[in-house]
Formats: structure tokens, sequence, C-alpha cells
């Protein structure tokens, strides 16, 4: 199964990139838009093909090594392609 | 003693913690290549400064996961002492040796300057020949140096006087003095067990008057101190 790991600071989290986004977006006349957070995308295909198992197999690779669990939470999305 | 210093691809600061400890301090030190299985028995391990794996993914994520750690976090577990510098305090957060993880750099700026750090424990085997106060000036070098832990995890540091370091800055006006952005200006920190310790700045970087070390208390008492231990 192939899915599509989204790795995103934490709410409350200073994003630094974000900010940066945020103000070079500013300067080419976007200037309304607002709260830009960066995160990570990592796809990858896994040979579990039952969903549910997939699923946890990824989240726990997430916690071992796509994540950093201090700083940034995770989302999982099935992707078939 | 015999000190290890631990070496990933793209680590960079192993020669300098060499010089220091062998060539000044004439200890036994040896360069550990991550692959390894074995960390030859030291008394103290060093994990050094750098772009291990460069920051691919974050800043040690993948030294994390090197099978070395393994052998580092049993040797810390025994109560061995233990160092990270930058980049290696950067893994020790990372495999969960050393409380909180390291941000980007609140200025957005690679950081490469003098800063000066205030010892605030003195019973760690890296600080014990300090005396609470005493003010370091040494180099940082870092993108990534903005220290990081949630309210409650920093209330649970302080109360257990597991900070080491915090970063002082008498030049600069405050915001300045604090250019990474740390929470509560946090330099360096110490594990529960008090055996483990990380911080950003470079100490080993200005161990001789040459390179600058007149310039505060001398950072070398870092290494110094860890030399006072029995074995582990």
């Amino acid at each position: 199964m192939r899915v599509r790991v989204l790795v995103r600071l934490k709410p409350g989290v200073l994003d630094v990139q974000g900010k940066a986004v945020e103000h070079g977006i500013a300067h080419i006349g976007f200037g309304d838009v607002s709260d830009v957070r960066v995160g990570k995308m990592i796809e990858l295909t896994v040979p579990e093909e039952d969903e549910e198992k997939a699923r946890k197999s990824v989240a726990d690779l997430c916690e071992k090594l796509l994540a950093n669990t201090v700083i940034e939470e995770y989302e999982i999305i099935r992707c078939d392609t | 003693m015999k000190i290890s210093i631990i070496v990933f691809p793209g680590t960079n600061c192993e020669h300098d913690i060499e010089h220091t400890y062998g060539t000044l301090l004439k200890q036994d030190v040896k360069c550990v290549w991550h692959r390894d299985s074995d960390i030859g028995n030291p008394d103290i391990v060093i994990v050094p400064g750098g772009f291990s794996y460069g920051d691919y993914l974050r800043p040690g994520a993948l030294a994390r996961i090197s099978p070395i750690m393994d052998e580092v976090k049993s040797f810390a577990g025994k109560g061995g002492p233990v160092l990270g510098i930058c980049n290696g305090f950067q893994i020790l957060c990372e495999v969960g040796l050393l409380p909180g993880a390291l941000l980007q750099n609140r200025t957005r700026r690679f950081l490469s300057r003098f800063m000066t750090i205030e010892v605030e424990q003195t019973d760690t085997p890296f600080t014990s020949n300090y005396k609470k106060g005493d003010l370091i000036t040494c180099p940082v070098a870092h993108f990534d140096g903005n220290y990081f832990a949630d309210e409650d995890a920093i209330s649970r540091l302080d109360d257990a006087g597991q900070v080491v370091f915090r970063y002082r800055d008498a030049v600069l006006a405050s915001a300045e003095g604090n250019p990474n952005g740390s929470v509560s200006k946090i330099a360096g920190v110490c594990n529960q067990q008090r055996n483990v310790v990380g911080l950003m700045p470079h100490p080993e970087r200005v161990v001789q008057d040459i390179v600058g070390s007149g310039i505060s208390v001398s950072a070398l008492g870092v290494f110094q101190s860890s030399l006072q231990q029995g074995a582990a």
C-alpha cells in the first residue's frame, strides 16, 4: 500500500521556516495570507495490504524515525496511485 | 582515562576533541566509527558536533538510529559520562538520553559567533571543576540551536536542576543575548541521573590561548572536569 505521511510542527511550536515563507508571500503582494506553517511530506510503499496493519506499521515508523514527537505530529494518508 | 568519540558520516568536530583530550590532556582517546558495534570500553563518551547525515530529515534523526547509539545508551544507562556538543546535543535529544529538542534558530540565520554561557550546575561530570555562576565564552555555530521543551518539561528541568548552562550575553541587549531563541535561554541540559550532558556551544574550540581561551573562564574545564571521576 502506498501512504503519504505529513509531518508538522505541533501547534504552538515556533515555525521559523513558516514565518520566512509568510514574509516572502507578503513581499510578492499576497499580503492577506497569514499563519503559514511548513511541514514535510514523506511518501512510502509498505508491504501490508490491510489498511489497519499498514497504518500501525507506518505509525510505528513515525514514532521511531519520521517524526520527533517532542515537537512534531504526524498524519498518515492512504494514497492509492 | 579512555575516551571514545563517536563519528558519523558528516561529523566534523571529532579532531578538536581528540586534540583536547589526547594532545592537551594526554589521555587515551579514539574515534569510533558509527558502524562499529563496540565503543571500546571507555571511561567517557563524546558525541561531537558537525552535520551527521547532512542533517537530513532532522538534525540527529538518522544518527539516532545508528547501532552505535545502542552502545552509547547502554553506557549511559550504567552511569557512564556522556557529553554531546552541538550536533551531539541534537543526537542525544533525538535518542532520548536528554529531554527536549532543538528547533531552527529564531533569527532564521546560521549563528557563527562567540557567546557566553553561565554554569548553573557543578555536579555533573563535565562541570565539576567550575563554580556556579562561572561564565564561559566560546563559539556557537548552528542553525538549529533553539532549545525547546513544553512548559511542564521546563518546570521539571528547573526543579530538578537539570539546566546546566544558560546563555548570558553581557555585550548585547537581551533579545540578541539569546539569538537562537532557546526557551529560558537554555544552552545545555543534563539527564535526571546527571551523567549525560549536552550543550550547543563548542568549548573544544577555545581550549588554548592561541585560539582565545583567555577571554573567559577556561572552556578546557569542561574536559578537565570529566577526568576527575573514577573509572565509569
